[in-house]
């Protein structure tokens, strides 16, 4: 069999398209909730802590003995926290959103690791949960709620985005603080409400690794999702629509290489195929870099009566 | 109550701003601590008894500050020239992998002449791997810190797959893991039966050395001009391109630097685990020394003591280790507090 028949079979498949949309629900809730944040004009770096935090949170809460669901909202506001942490020191204190947001990055993955060891002190094996099974429905559709709430979020972000007063007080902080400031907005606290839905959304796609794509907690799960994100936040020129397809088309990828992973049974070292993804998104960065159209107050701190 | 930026920062304040940073972190992180069911006083007489309380906790913290120093420099250098350089990580393991291959018995050459070329070749390595982004930013303007941060992963997946194909010691016993780089490139030992070694030497050298070059030379002028404002540092007639070219050879050289140090003087061999996040901490270190290149031996001590004395404390106590970690990610957000309130001060009005 030849190359593109192998192709062919994969793309062919409905288990395959099942793993894309597997695949793709963390970036797509990831990249919209970095996309919150800097639509705002706040850079998040914090966003690969905020998802462990996200995950080990809700995993934590279900191992408990809370719901699921339970688990997903306990994730949202521990994300909605960290969101605040680095909302209040780059939005009030102008402080640099580069920097902050490693902090928060290192903050948050540190106290994951922390709570997760004290908690379980010698455990070798990761203790498990009964996850979020898929709904029974035929082919590709047969995916987890979390799944399917990741795309609904989509048209509820991009609706409140564009057709809402508070989407068009979002944008407006972004783009020009003066003027939001001048048609009487507290500049401050929309941002720092966009940042912390943004980080809510974060730490939904860390749950959903715990909750639904596997039943455990790991250290390095996240493993730089977070930082794909970022990129796919450029790559879709900060529309939401764009995002959830840039999303899936990079979960298209991930799902190829995997089985590509397979099929060509160990004659390429599989580091390769895992270097893929990153790749990817250092290449989106530069196809896109030309015309990216950053939110124009982007990274630049807003003080009252200073220009 | 409004901030107003002051025009001069004394000295005090500046030395006070890092100093009241770590005791603010460290009284959050007792909140941690007694949460555990600890005894709160005791746990950080351990973790302080267990940095510098002996001859042996002493050279250990020594140890585990070198890298430390030299990722430090190598996000002050960046940063100062607003080279927002999150890549240490992989810089690091790219001139520990430089040095495995370089020093593996490729080169019959004695000590003295080996010692340098390994070094010089770790330091190329990480150099170039931060040139790419550094390229891509002044070229394209793509955001080097997404792109330093996934060159992370990819060079680590780029170690691992070295470490099982071409680059696997056949007498490793299966594991991942490089041979031993000769006998000759092995750094001499600073004290007899400690791990301590002379990477420590270069990388004090090295700091004295940034410092002159910032504060003496035409070159440390450029760079922090540029740093300061790039559009006014064109203007005035400087190659500002040039100057973060090289601003990223340095930095990624310096990173490069600390992983091959730690292969020749500590680990002899390269693994997957050499580093446990030196180049993500070597911001912490960078931010805690406000990126002056004398204080950066003082933030990096700290923090190397916090890790080593932290390992000590949780053998004695239920503490997870993970509070170091914590306790430097703390450091690291108050700082950035403290260096404001440095830079500023509080008006009525």
């Amino acid at each position: 069999m030849d190359f593109l028949s192998i192709i062919l079979d994969i793309l062919l498949s409905a288990a395959f398209w099942t793993a894309v949309l597997r695949i793709a629900t963390p970036y797509v809730l990831g990249t919209l909730g970095e996309l919150l944040c800097e639509r705002a004009g706040v850079l998040n770096l914090g966003i690969e802590g905020i998802m462990t935090l996200g995950a080990m949170a809700g995993w934590m809460a279900v191992y408990q003995g809370a719901d699921l669901w339970t688990g997903v909202l306990v994730a949202a506001a521990c994300g909605a926290l960290l969101g605040l942490l680095h909302a209040a020191l780059t939005v009030p204190l102008g402080l640099s959103q580069h920097v902050t947001g490693i902090g928060v990055t290192l903050l948050g993955t540190s106290l994951s690791y922390f709570v997760y060891r004290l908690v379980l002190p010698q455990a070798s094996t990761p203790p498990t949960i009964e996850p979020f099974q898929p709904l029974a429905l035929p082919g590709a559709l047969a995916q987890t709620p979390l799944t399917y709430l990741a795309f609904l979020l989509v048209a509820v972000v991009a609706y409140v985005l564009y057709r809402t007063p508070v989407g068009l007080a979002v944008r407006m902080v972004g783009e020009n603080p003066a003027a939001a400031e001048a048609q009487g907005l507290n500049v401050t606290a929309i941002r720092v409400g966009a940042v912390m839905a943004g980080s809510a959304l974060m730490a939904l796609a860390g749950a959903f690794l715990t909750l639904s794509a596997f039943n455990a907690f790991f250290f390095n799960m996240v493993n730089g999702r977070g930082w794909i994100c970022i990129a796919l936040v450029v790559f879709a020129s900060w529309r939401p629509g764009k995002a959830m397809l840039g999303a899936l088309l990079f979960a298209v990828f991930d799902a190829l290489q995997l089985r590509l992973q397979q099929a060509s049974g160990g004659v390429l070292p599989y580091q390769l195929f895992l270097m893929m993804p990153y790749l990817l998104s250092i290449l989106a960065l530069v196809l896109v870099a030309r015309r990216a159209s950053y939110p124009r107050a982007l990274m630049i701190p807003y003080r009252k009566g200073e220009r | 109550m409004r901030l107003e930026p002051r025009t001069d920062t004394p000295l005090a304040l500046r030395l006070l701003a890092p100093v009241g940073a770590v005791v603010a972190a460290l009284a959050l992180c007792a909140l941690l601590v007694a949460w555990t069911g600890a005894p709160v006083l005791r746990a950080y007489g351990l973790l302080f008894e267990g940095a510098v309380g002996s001859r042996f906790a002493l050279t250990e913290t020594l140890t585990r500050a070198t890298p430390l120093i030299l990722t430090g420099l190598a996000a002050a250098v960046a940063f100062r020239a607003k080279l927002w350089n999150i890549g240490a990580e992989g810089q690091l393991y790219m001139g520990a992998l430089a040095a495995v291959v370089v020093g593996g018995g490729m080169l019959d050459l004695p000590a003295w002449a080996l010692i340098p070329v390994v070094m010089i070749a770790g330091m190329a390595a990480g150099g170039v791997t931060l040139l790419g982004p550094a390229m891509l930013k002044v070229r394209f303007g793509v955001d080097e810190v997404v792109t330093t941060l996934l060159l992370n992963f990819v060079v680590l997946l780029l170690v691992s797959m070295l470490l099982e194909g071409p680059l696997k010691d056949p007498m490793g016993m299966g594991w991942p893991q490089s041979a031993p780089v000769a006998e000759a490139a092995e750094l001499p030992k600073l004290v007899e039966r400690t791990r301590l070694h002379a990477g420590l030497t270069i990388a004090l050298g090295l700091s004295v050395l940034l410092w002159l070059v910032d504060t003496r030379t035409i070159w440390g002028y450029e760079n922090r001009a540029v740093g300061a404002n790039p559009r006014a540092a064109a203007f005035a007639g400087m190659p500002v391109t040039r100057i973060m070219l090289r601003t990223a050879l340095l930095s990624g050289g310096l990173a490069g630097l600390a992983g091959a140090a730690e292969v020749c003087g500590l680990k002899g061999y390269l693994t997957l685990d050499l580093s446990p996040g030196f180049g993500y901490s070597g911001i912490v270190v960078a931010m805690l020394a406000q990126l002056h290149p004398i204080g950066v031996v003082g933030a990096a001590l700290f923090i190397a003591g916090i890790f080593v004395g932290a390992d000590a404390m949780s053998r004695a106590m239920p503490v997870p280790n993970y509070i170091a970690d914590v306790l430097v990610a703390a450091s690291l957000l108050c700082m950035l507090v403290a260096g404001l309130l440095a830079r500023y001060r509080l008006r009525r009005g």
